[in-house]
């Protein structure tokens, strides 16, 4: 049975090694940064003790006030997963650094949640849309998207 | 290896083609920085947004252009071609008979294109196999190509993204030529109608003969929307085209 790693636990962790980074946590996350989560990160996969030598799942959620993006880490070796989250504010341009250098499975997941979501991933090259095309207006999983007009009009209304 | 480093040990990998984590790791620093230069300058000259590289952003463009004019271009849907029935008095028995002949080549070897868009395909695939067995109908040629095809069975949800392919593959068949909207995703966008993503029904793309609804419509309803559109193809006349109007 692969452990839950308890949030606290490794929100202390990684608070021993990067004071301040921490911003909270509970029962199942570790909140922390974002300026800081390209390093927390690479903390995570290199130390021996953690060893989170796989992303699982990168994405992120809509909270209106500030968006969420959550990381799900893998430890194959320790049989273990742990989630890290860090809360971006702003809607027009919200962004922080990326994790595609230290898992290279973040690269297509940064591309989509950039997509869809609308947060901008720095230091990585080819942010563009992954799902949507080039020329896509908006980002369509934002909880206040709403649809250009369409030049086609639905047979029963709206 | 700090996190840059480690940012610019990925770019250049990216750059020179380097496959696997183990790659990108063990690129060094120095050839790492170079290749970031190199995408920044890149950037800059191609325009990217975020004033980072963009490896193949022509290619999106073009694309995202290419969506952009069919999804603004296809505001009506086509009209369904229709068959009608002509005065026989008009018709002499030689054209009827040959008619007949070739309406009985076409429907009795109506090779569909072997394409597949959603969980719909899983249905035509099952629809394939012995146990339903589309070799009944003479359709048991799953054409690679479509310049060797008659049949498009547009089989799940078609989203702008790919309906400029779609609309490719039926462009490059031969007439004469049929469309068959398996699943109401290809009806009316089933599910995702009104969403942001999806071409709501794909005769805004290309005109549709038969309609199968279902989500997914069972092997027997293809089948039975297969033997419709055999019914429509035996009404099909040299001196009308397939949607029922004179040749000139």
């Amino acid at each position: 049975m692969t452990a839950a790693t308890d949030g606290a636990a490794l929100a202390a962790a990684i608070g021993e090694r990067f004071p301040g980074a921490v911003q909270g946590a509970d029962a199942n996350a570790a909140r922390i940064e974002p300026s800081a989560v390209a390093d927390v990160c690479l903390f995570l996969r290199d130390d021996p003790a953690h060893d989170y030598k796989m992303l699982g799942s990168l994405t992120a959620v809509d909270y209106i006030e500030h968006f969420e993006v959550v990381y799900r880490l893998t430890s194959l070796s320790r049989n273990a997963t742990a989630v890290l989250k860090a809360r971006v504010y702003g809607r027009e341009a919200p962004s922080l650094p990326s994790v595609a250098g230290v898992w290279r499975g973040a690269d297509l997941q940064e591309r989509e949640v950039w997509d869809l979501m609308g947060v901008a991933f720095e230091g990585r090259p080819n942010l563009k849309r992954i799902l949507t095309w080039e020329g896509f207006q908006g980002h369509p999983l934002r909880r206040d998207y709403l649809e250009p007009p369409l030049p086609y009009s639905w047979p029963h209304g709206g | 290896m700090n996190s840059q480093e480690q940012a610019s040990a990925f770019a250049s990998s990216l750059e020179t083609g380097a496959v696997g984590a183990t790659g990108a790791v063990g690129a060094t620093g120095a050839s790492g920085a170079t290749g970031a230069d190199a995408l920044a300058a890149d950037a800059g000259e191609r325009g990217s947004p975020y004033g980072q590289a963009a490896p193949g952003w022509d290619v999106d463009r073009i694309e995202g252009e290419a969506v952009e004019q069919l999804k603004w271009s296809a505001q009506e849907a086509f009209p369904d071609p229709e068959i009608k029935i002509p005065d026989d008095v008009a018709r002499n028995v030689a054209v009827a008979s040959v008619d007949g002949l070739l309406n009985w080549g076409r429907r009795s070897a109506a090779w569909p294109v072997a394409f597949g868009l959603a969980c719909c395909v899983f249905e035509m695939i099952a629809s394939a196999m012995s146990r339903f067995d589309l070799a009944r109908f003479g359709m048991e040629a799953m054409r690679a190509t479509p310049r060797q095809a008659d049949l498009l069975i547009v089989s799940g949800t078609l989203t702008w993204k790919m309906a400029p392919a779609v609309r490719r593959i039926y462009d490059q068949m031969a007439e004469p030529k049929w469309v068959i909207a398996m699943g109401v995703c290809a009806t009316s966008g089933g599910p995702y109608y009104q969403g942001y993503s999806v071409v709501p029904g794909v005769n805004h793309i290309v005109p549709v003969d038969v309609y199968v609804p279902g989500c997914p419509p069972r092997p027997d309803a293809l089948l039975y929307g297969i033997m419709q559109l055999h019914d429509k193809i035996k009404k099909y006349q040299l001196q009308r085209d397939a949607a029922g109007v004179d040749r000139p």
